[in-house]
């Protein structure tokens, strides 16, 4: 990390903003994480995490089950609380940067019985330029339309979402972020049991983010494919083990290290610490 | 879709020549969205007369005086026959009546709207919380009242002032408790409302041993009773109720955000604990307002009206109508009944109409009601049934005939096949195969001769051909590509041979380089010729 703010912090001009230390924050990154611990139920899931995501790039974010892959882009985005460290997104904080900030959540997160179509959830992402008590109008579904037809699923518009298969669910959620027109996507096991037309699919969709200059940062399970689909990996258990370009990496001593026994002690004096009240 | 949309499909095309396949949905989703804005512009514009029209009957001098309602206590007074006040409610022959009727069916479409958001949002429970809780609010408002000047504390403003504030509480323990204790929320629920209620329970009788005091209608908090709302109760109802349905008509695509994805909501910067804060407003007013009409059981209202609309409509705005529809429908029957017919409680006959909607729409509704779905498996059965029984008849002649050639139909038509050659072939019981036999013969697929052989007809061969063929197909995909022993393939291709539809056949024989539909391939597993007894 430290090599990456320092080159940027002397291109920036310093005092970018009064609240952040110019130095751990460059703006030109997308996102930078700054000492972050985040707790579930008192329990410490991620220690001290401190990442700059590099421009431009697309990011695979790696590590076992119960690693903390998730619950990181989630305290990024404000939804779990953190115990301590700051986040900034383009060197300001997530309040202000939200619209350059696209979420793709875990298909399980929602209920897929409700009555909405393929064409109105992918609507939603566009209901916060919409703004307050606005009415949809064509040109709203229009863009919609144009996000689903990105990802190949424009012929499902009508359909029910719960009459679609995972794969279809997937890529209408995807859709969604995409309507928003963000620069950064932060996505949640987008991977996870599609089928191989949804993964083509998926792929392309990164390699235009990448191609448009704008970054993405995906959590990923399937080991095989980072080296394909990814410049960037982040090694995550509980603390970040390893993050850089993948060629540099992603090895086999790093990924020792991060799905090897050797943060039982760590996962230990979590415990101890929600036996005693915690760090909160 | 329909004649209309393809044309306004092409005539949009025309305009903006965009090369995707979506344009057609586009362009109709577009062209229903205006219509529909359209209808609602018309909806607030009746509201909102609707609203105006009761505050100038209130100016009508006649109806000034207390109690001016329609009440069958009025009736009776004047021993009129049952069937004539009944008349006189359903031809809305007086001003009083017209406006009772009109608060509680618009209490009703907007505790049917909320509602659907409530049920959406998993929390339909928190109605009922609300509505018992609401009770010792009304209670100290009551006493309160009372105590600051005697003899005018039944003021219903202050009544629902103090059950809104009671509602807003409760709403606010529960999710205290869940949010820093280890009970669960249904728990918290329960709890709540047992506290709340059993406390307004005990207020209820300190109520009733005040010795003065005009607490007459009290106990109509309970069970609900419309017909002894004064024209100053309905018209604040009318109000309310107006201004909650406006609000959800401004607030729809917030809340619809909210119920599918609180987390992406929230990350699109809508402040979610706000708007779930707004949306307990919502039920807390709709609740409130109800409760002298319907009483405690207005989570009835709030969420019956929504699961029936659900076995309607797949469209969160459909469904919102809907339930309007029918919220608004109920109250009306059920103030209309217990108004007319004397005993009868308002909540009560409210919520057993909203029942008698969502029972027609468990059983009638289009989107997996009990009827339709039951059809559908009977349909699926039939089919079933007849593959096999076709099947069947084909496997016996073949087998018989011995031939390497695939049958030809004239072939298949002049075999006859007797019963026990069937029952063999299948393992199936004799009753089985009759009752098959019995069916395909209405259905056509069979002919009987007099000597008690079975021949199939030319419909019957030709599904006979059909089925065999989708079959043997999907027996030899299984073979070739999942590696399945061809002694174990005719049981699975058993389940999988009626659900293929086209498209999955045509890959099925590109794969398997099978084109000419009318060459049936021979079976991958020896089909024992069955003896003719």
């Amino acid at each position: 990390m430290s090599a990456d703010s320092k080159a940027a912090a002397s291109t920036e001009p310093a005092g970018v903003s009064p609240q952040v230390e110019p130095d751990e924050h460059p703006r030109s990154s997308p996102m930078s994480i700054h000492d972050m611990t985040v707790a579930y139920h008192r329990r410490p899931v991620l220690w001290d995490i401190d990442y700059n995501t590099p421009p431009g790039n697309l990011i695979a974010i790696v590590g076992p089950n119960g690693a903390g892959k998730s619950t990181l882009i989630k305290a990024v985005l404000n939804l779990v609380p953190t115990v301590s460290g700051q986040v900034s997104f383009f060197g300001e904080p997530y309040k202000k940067q939200r619209r350059r900030v696209g979420y793709v959540p875990q298909r399980s997160s929602v209920d897929w019985d409700f009555p909405v179509n393929a064409l109105e959830v992918v609507t939603m992402g566009l209901y916060r330029s919409i703004g307050w008590f606005r009415p949809v109008t064509k040109k709203h579904r229009q863009a919609a339309m144009a996000a689903l037809d990105r990802v190949g699923m424009a012929d499902y518009a009508k359909r029910q979402i719960s009459q679609l298969s995972g794969g279809q669910q997937q890529r209408v959620f995807l859709a969604r972020a995409l309507a928003q027109e963000a620069d950064l996507y932060l996505m949640d096991e987008p991977f996870a049991g599609v089928d191989a037309a949804t993964e083509r699919a998926i792929v392309a969709v990164l390699r235009e983010l990448k191609d448009a200059g704008r970054t993405a940062m995906v959590v990923h399970h399937d080991l095989q494919t980072v080296q394909e689909y990814f410049d960037e990996v982040v090694l995550l258990n509980m603390r970040l083990i390893a993050s850089g370009p993948v060629g540099d990496v992603f090895t086999e001593e790093n990924l020792r290290a991060t799905y090897g026994g050797k943060l039982a002690l760590l996962d230990r004096v979590g415990h101890r610490m929600t036996l005693s009240g915690g760090r909160q | 879709m329909s004649e209309r949309s393809r044309a306004t499909g092409c005539r949009d095309r025309s305009l903006k020549p965009f090369g995707w396949t979506g344009w057609k949905a586009r362009a109709f989703s577009g062209q229903r969205s205006s219509r529909s804005r359209l209808f609602s512009c018309a909806l607030l514009c009746v509201l909102l007369i609707g609203i105006a029209n009761p505050m100038s009957v209130n100016a009508a001098p006649a109806l000034e005086h207390e109690g001016a309602s329609l009440s069958r206590a009025d009736i009776e007074e004047e021993s009129k026959p049952v069937r004539s006040s009944f008349v006189r409610i359903l031809t809305l022959q007086d001003h009083t009546t017209r406006t009772v009727l009109l608060g509680t069916m618009l209490l009703g479409m907007s505790s049917g709207i909320v509602g659907t958001f409530m049920l959406l949002r998993r929390q339909a429970l928190v109605g009922d919380v609300v509505s018992h809780s609401a009770l010792p609010g009304v209670a100290i408002a009551f006493l309160i009242g009372e105590m600051v000047s005697p003899g005018e504390g039944r003021s219903l403003t202050w009544l629902l002032v103090g059950a809104a504030v009671a509602g807003l509480l409760a709403v606010a323990s529960t999710s205290l408790i869940t949010k820093f204790s280890r009970i669960k929320p249904d728990a918290a629920l329960a709890t709540v409302l047992g506290v709340f209620f059993g406390f307004g329970a005990v207020l209820f009788k300190v109520v009733q041993e005040i010795p003065s005091g005009n607490r007459a209608g009290l106990q109509h908090f309970i069970l609900g009773s419309a017909s002894t709302m004064t024209s100053g109760d309905v018209s604040l109802i009318l109000k309310a109720s107006a201004v909650v349905l406006i609000a959800c008509f401004l607030v729809f695509k917030e809340l619809s955000i909210l119920c599918f994805d609180e987390d992406f909501a929230s990350t699109q910067g809508w402040p979610v604990t706000w708007m779930d804060f707004a949306l307990m407003g919502l039920v807390v007013a709709v609740t409130v307002i109800g409760l002298q009409s319907v009483g405690i059981l207005m989570v009835a209202l709030l969420i019956t009206p929504p699961t029936a609309a659900r076995f309607w409509t797949e469209s969160l705005s459909r469904m919102t109508l809907i339930a309007a529809g029918i919220g608004g429908a109920s109250a009306l029957a059920g103030t209309a009944a217990s108004a007319t017919i004397p005993n009868l409680a308002g909540g009560p006959t409210i919520v057993l109409a909203g029942s008698m909607f969502f029972l027609i729409s468990l059983l009638f509704g289009t989107k997996s009601g009990l009827i339709g779905r039951w059809v559908q498996r009977s349909r699926t059965e039939h089919r079933v049934g007849r593959d096999h029984l076709l099947r069947a008849m084909f496997e016996v002649i073949e087998a018989r005939l011995g031939s390497e050639e695939t049958l030809e139909l004239d072939q298949l038509k002049t075999e006859a096949v007797s019963l026990g050659e069937l029952t063999r072939r299948r393992s199936w019981s004799g009753l089985r195969v009759s009752r098959l036999l019995n069916r395909a013969f209405t259905d056509g697929d069979v002919s009987l001769d007099p000597t008690g052989a079975w021949r199939l007809s030319a419909t019957g061969a030709r599904v006979a051909c059909r089925a065999v063929r989708n079959h043997r197909l999907w027996e030899i995909f299984l073979i070739r590509s999942a590696d399945i022993a061809p002694s174990h393939v005719d049981r699975d291709a058993d389940f999988i041979e009626h659900v293929l539809t086209p498209e999955v056949i045509e890959e099925l024989e590109g794969l398997l380089a099978r084109k000419d539909p009318r060459v049936i391939p021979p079976s991958p597993h020896p089909i024992p010729p069955v003896e003719a007894r």
